[in-house]
């Protein structure tokens, strides 16, 4: 029939037009940058190191890989583990540029080699050595004193991977792995965490001066304050979230984000958080439409038939 | 002084028919207004775009319940209020911002029926010149609404298509087509500011739509002595048909009155429309809502990519390849190309561009030249792309110099 004849010459057309502004002309605009599923085992870090950093990573790496296959022993991992509470305790107090990370969920949110890797040198681990190469120290840099020996390394690991575990609300993951740089101003989060409710001005105000100190230390250690993450889930593709929050320096070369090495699971909580601040409708959407649309579709079948009521003899 | 009937109750149609001769517009306008029979489901575009504008008024009204039109808390308006604590804000926005998108789409599907059918010419120029007119003034609206949710996509749009109010370099002709403190003026800033957000949202939720509203009366207006076309260009006496239709002999008339004959199509087509429609706005709406948009505005930060909407991309990608003076006249022929039409056709046939000899081929070629364009317009501007979108734009201006020839050409076949 000569309608449906028409009909796909326009839709064949404007669907050309949509594949070459959407999907063609974004694949051509964002370099593609494959994910490596949460695994961390420093493959991503040598082959983009530049020649003369190659070797380093690449022992670096080695080491950690071996220290992977050894035995850890959670219970000496707990004595040892005392020693990190000195800084990551909880009471958030900025310490060389940023608050150290609560570690209640550690073990469920970060990666076991990832850890391995950040205790044995944490500017690599995190993949930010280019910015500590000459004066700056890592903030966590002390570490390397404290925990010195492979098997220290294990096991406080193991204690990590084994007592540090539990379910968490998307929430805490959120605030535990990016909370510490990252504001989210729709989920009333600052670099201090959540803003309490303030019953005069004046404490509201002070409060405020506090979170504006907070961030002028955070934007010192980082260069420029890192942004505020409300809706970051629609201002990024999925696949970009995925790929720069396993590694940074893929999707941003030369950022001073640091890795964080979130376990799948510890990715999808935090993403769980931004879909809840940055796309909360998304279960509403999910519900109502189907419903709209059938309702549409009725509405056109009986409009076909008032259509054919008045057009049968016409003809 | 005309009778009027004291004993006729107040509002009813006796009464309302003495007062406001009810009887004869709705003849007039609906019973009696004649449409070919001849048409397929294009000739529904105008009552989809109709409906599509009805739903960007009614959204973009609960929109603006909330809007807050500040550099400060515009961003955060648009992004929290509406979309987290309004109830259905979000479906609102959705509807609105999606409708922005296709309500283009539907307006090229339109333009090109026009053209494909001859619809613009022997007596339609009026039709075709205030359809033109307002798709200059839906693209003013659709522009500046994108400013309105002050991200960075508003800000660097904004910044980038009022740069080019600057004119014409001061070196060319003496800068009599240079304009400084022009550019300025307009933004009521440096930059896009304050001053800048607040007048374009004045254009967008008033002054705009109502030239839109009032353009569109005179656009139906148009229609109403030289009749829609039909689907073979016939020419039909409108009075004899209709003459026929009213007798009951509907098969041997060429025509359909208006309402509900018509209507009924109308109304059948635009629900297939809004199945589509509403998948967009529950399912796919990113299309319509770009990502870089999602980042507040920032004066100190320009985004990697800088474009425009997808239906902006043709005329931008004709604005590109070139240097900035000849870039400027190129653009300009660009927006009047199309207004020009009637008068550029030299050929009085009215028939499908099918069967019109070399101008089934010029129209085929325009169409997948302005494909071309929209997709050059999207990618950066390097390599193979630069090259493509250049002779896609030569070829576009070469179209519409070359038109007059071959519709002379055509007359004498």
């Amino acid at each position: 029939m000569k309608e449906f004849k028409i009909l796909a010459v326009v839709v064949i057309l404007s669907l050309i037009t949509y594949w070459g502004v959407e999907p063609f002309a974004h694949s051509q605009m964002h370099k593609h940058v494959e994910g490596h599923n949460f695994v961390y085992d420093g493959a991503a870090d040598i082959a983009e190191a530049t020649t003369e950093k190659a070797a380093a990573k690449k022992a670096f790496w080695g080491e950690v890989n071996q220290i992977a296959k050894l035995p850890g022993n959670a219970a000496a991992g707990e004595a040892l583990f005392g020693t990190c509470m000195g800084c990551h305790n909880g009471a958030g107090i900025n310490m060389g540029g940023v608050i150290p990370p609560v570690l209640d969920h550690a073990g469920s949110l970060y990666d076991k080699k990832y850890l391995i890797a950040l205790i044995k040198d944490p500017a690599m681990a995190s993949n930010v050595d280019h910015k500590y190469a000459v004066t700056m120290m890592h903030p966590m840099g002390a570490v390397q004193a404290m925990v010195t020996t492979p098997q220290q390394i294990a096991d406080v690991v193991a204690y990590i991977k084994a007592k540090k575990v539990g379910k968490m609300t998307p929430q805490a993951a959120y605030e535990e792995a990016c909370g510490r740089c990252h504001a989210n101003r729709y989920g009333n989060l600052t670099q201090l965490g959540e803003t309490p409710k303030f019953k005069t001005e004046k404490e509201a105000l002070a409060h405020k001066l506090k979170v504006l100190d907070e961030q002028a230390l955070v934007e010192k250690y980082m260069g420029k304050l890192p942004p505020d993450l409300s809706i970051m889930i629609r201002a990024r593709s999925e696949h970009f979230m995925e790929t720069f929050i396993e590694n940074p320096q893929t999707q941003l070369p030369g950022t001073s984000m640091p890795r964080v090495g979130l376990t799948k699971e510890g990715y999808e909580q935090v993403k769980a958080y931004l879909e809840e601040t940055g796309d909360p409708s998304k279960e509403a959407r999910h519900a109502i439409g189907p419903w709209v649309i059938l309702f549409f579709v009725i509405f056109t079948v009986l409009a076909y038939l008032w259509k054919k009521h008045h057009w049968k003899d016409l003809h | 002084m005309a009778h009027f009937d004291e004993k006729a109750k107040p509002f009813s149609h006796k009464w309302l028919n003495e007062r406001m001769a009810v009887d004869t517009v709705k003849k007039v306008l609906s019973t009696e207004y004649w449409i070919p029979k001849d048409i397929n489901f294009l000739w529904a575009m105008g009552m989809i775009l109709a409906a599509t504008f009805g739903l960007l008024i009614i959204s973009g009204i609960f929109l603006l319940m909330y809007y807050q039109p500040s550099v400060d808390s515009a961003f955060d308006s648009v992004n929290y209020t509406i979309m987290n604590e309004v109830g259905y804000g979000w479906l609102w926005r959705h509807i609105h911002g999606v409708a922005a998108s296709v309500v283009f789409l539907v307006i090229y599907i339109h333009m090109f029926t026009g053209i494909y059918y001859g619809s613009y010419k022997r007596g339609r120029e009026m039709i075709w010149l205030s359809g033109m007119l307002l798709f200059v003034l839906f693209s003013a609206e659709a522009f500046s609404g994108y400013m309105l949710p002050w991200g960075q996509m508003s800000y660097w749009a904004g910044m980038v298509i009022t740069n080019l109010f600057e004119g014409f370099s001061p070196t060319i002709a003496g800068g009599v087509a240079n304009f400084p403190g022009f550019v300025e003026w307009l933004r009521g800033d440096y930059v896009p500011g304050q001053a800048f957000l607040t007048r374009f949202f004045m254009l967008h939720v008033f002054l705009l739509p109502l030239v839109i509203i009032a353009v569109i009366v005179l656009h139906f207006a148009t229609l109403r002595i030289p009749h829609v076309n039909n689907q073979h260009g016939k020419e039909i006496d409108f009075d004899e048909a209709a003459k026929l239709y009213k007798e009951g002999k509907k098969k041997e008339s060429k025509v359909i009155p208006f309402n509900p004959v018509f209507l009924s199509k109308d109304v059948f087509v635009m629900g297939v429309y809004f199945i589509l429609f509403f998948y967009l706005v529950f399912f796919h709406f990113e299309f319509a809502m770009d990502p870089v948009n999602f980042d507040p505005a920032d004066g100190l930060k320009t985004p990697a990519h800088i474009y425009p909407e997808w239906y902006f991309l043709w005329s931008y990608e004709i604005l590109r390849p070139f240097n900035k003076d000849l870039g400027l006249i190129a653009f300009g022929f660009a927006q009047v190309a199309f207004f020009l039409l009637p008068f550029l056709d030299k050929s009085p046939v009215v028939a499908p561009a099918n069967k019109r000899g070399l101008f089934k081929v010029w129209f085929w070629v325009m169409i997948v030249d302005m494909i071309v364009l929209t997709v050059m317009g999207k990618l950066p501007p390097e390599g193979i792309w630069t090259v493509i979108g250049l002779v896609a734009a030569l070829v576009f201006i070469a179209l519409f110099v070359a038109l007059p020839f071959i519709t002379k050409f055509e007359k004498k076949a």
